[in-house]
């Protein structure tokens, strides 16, 4: 099948692009990567009155210094994030999830906005953009405001953009010291939609002795990403053990419900969801106790 | 038609005029507008990496871009490969190593390994797997295309050894 008629507006800025949203109205739709969008598409599953290519906004394509941490322009494709030196550096948690989206013909094209505007429930950056408390810009109309990315992801599908809005940016706050990451996910095959997934950052104290805190939280298991509180709980203060590890894993599990589908069930996924939280323990630990010697 | 834009495109070397309606997606505007048939559609949406084309350099489903998008860009299909009838290292590979049978999703593949030797030019077995994830093949059960691509890096890595003439594509 052929996508339904639209009518098409290509800005070559933010202003541009909120402007022509606006014009666009309600059944308008913003064209980035379009690697989600263009398959519903084509399939006539949307039919967007108006296309808003924003894909010529240069300006919204960078990723700079802020304040120790990283600002990800929204049209910055996944693929440069894969390969960028200062992400490696500064989020290391951001470049290994990176690496689980799709294929490489679709990191290409696919941008960080776009996938945490889209708001899969399986996608691998808006778990990422909860576990590092990173912010969402977001321009509109009436001006730009800020959403902690905890808020930013409401539902299935569904962000805290506002009919006319536009996400921009992405700030991750400056890496804390000590701290070791994991972003794994399971998926029948390589590149496949995550069954589960999970994204983790583990901060030891200055001994490296004791556990500070840390992030778990999860991809596929509900609408948005799912945050487990109880589990990052056992974080605080803790020593490390395999016991202690075993424990935040079973607690990390037993806070989640996930659906069954023709993928997997409930039982299963929660099921993975441990195991997964287990080995990324294991993994980010390992990294927290190397120190700044971050190598993949 | 209500819409329609005009475009100009670079497609291997050679600039195309073309008039579009916005919808019309680019592996169509490459297949019937300008006739090169070697990129193919096969499952419409972003699946089967059949239309692999280079756009600006980089590996894209052609299937998932509208003609109006690559206003401006230069763009690299199977068609571009060869020199004639000199094939390309990559597509010789293809051949001495048994890489297609029926060759619908070749094409496509062959423009994802392009991009790969472009930036790798010694990839390991699993970058390759990693590359070929984005494609389906109904007829090879993917081990030859692995080592087709295998031995087109070898291939290239001695034309650019002995680059006394470096091969340019």
């Amino acid at each position: 099948m052929k996508p339904a008629p639209f009518e098409y507006l290509a800005p070559a800025s933010v202003a541009e692009a909120v402007a022509a949203l606006d014009q666009g109205g309600d059944e308008a739709k913003v064209l980035a990567g379009g690697q989600s969008l263009v398959p519903l598409l084509n399939l006539r599953l949307a039919r967007p009155t108006h296309l808003i290519d924003i894909n010529r906004v240069r300006e919204m394509d960078y990723i700079r210094d802020a304040d120790g941490g990283l600002a990800i322009g929204a049209l910055t494709r996944q693929r440069t994030v894969e390969r960028s030196d200062a992400v490696r550096a500064r989020c290391p948690l951001l470049q290994e999830a990176v690496r689980f989206i799709g294929h490489p013909q679709i990191r290409n094209r696919g941008t960080v906005g776009g996938s945490l505007a889209y708001a899969d429930p399986a996608a691998e950056l808006p778990a990422v953009m909860v576990a590092l408390d990173a912010e969402l810009r977001i321009a509109g109309p009436k001006g730009e405001r800020t959403v902690a990315a905890q808020d930013f992801f409401v539902s299935f599908l569904t962000t805290a953009l506002e009919p006319g809005e536009l996400l921009v940016e992405a700030r991750l706050p400056a890496w804390p010291a000590n701290t070791g990451w994991c972003f794994l996910e399971l998926s029948r095959r390589r590149g496949d939609f995550a069954l589960v997934g999970v994204a983790v950052t583990l901060t030891l104290d200055e001994s490296r002795a004791e556990f500070k805190g840390g992030r778990i939280v999860f991809t596929g298991v509900e609408g948005r990403p799912a945050r487990g509180r109880s589990a990052e709980q056992m974080l605080v203060g803790s020593r490390p053990s395999d016991a202690l590890i075993e424990q935040i894993g079973l607690e990390a599990a037993a806070g989640l419900d996930p659906a069954s589908d023709v993928h997997a069930s409930g039982k299963y996924r929660r099921a993975v969801a441990g195991e997964l939280v287990r080995r990324a323990l294991r993994v980010a630990l390992e990294r927290a106790r190397r120190g700044d010697a971050i190598t993949t | 038609m209500a819409g329609e834009r005009r475009i100009v495109v670079r497609v291997n070397g050679v600039s195309y005029d073309g008039v579009v309606e916005p919808r019309k997606l680019l592996v169509d505007f490459i297949r019937e507008n300008l006739g090169l048939t070697g990129t193919h559609v096969g499952c419409e949406h972003g699946v089967c990496g059949s239309c692999t084309i280079l756009l600006d350099g980089e590996a894209v489903r052609s299937c998932l871009m509208f003609a109006v998008q690559a206003d401006g860009a230069e763009l690299l299909t199977v068609e571009g490969l060869a020199e004639g009838r000199q094939l390309h290292p990559i597509q010789e590979a293809f051949v001495e190593e048994h890489g297609l049978q029926c060759g619908f999703c070749t094409p496509g593949i062959l423009m994802s390994a392009y991009e790969l030797l472009q930036h790798d030019p010694n990839p390991s077995d699993e970058t390759i797997k990693d590359v070929l994830g984005g494609h389906l093949c109904r007829c090879t059960g993917y081990q030859d295309i692995v080592e087709s691509i295998r031995l087109a890096a070898m291939k290239m890595g001695t034309l650019a050894a002995h680059s006394a003439k470096a091969y340019v594509t």
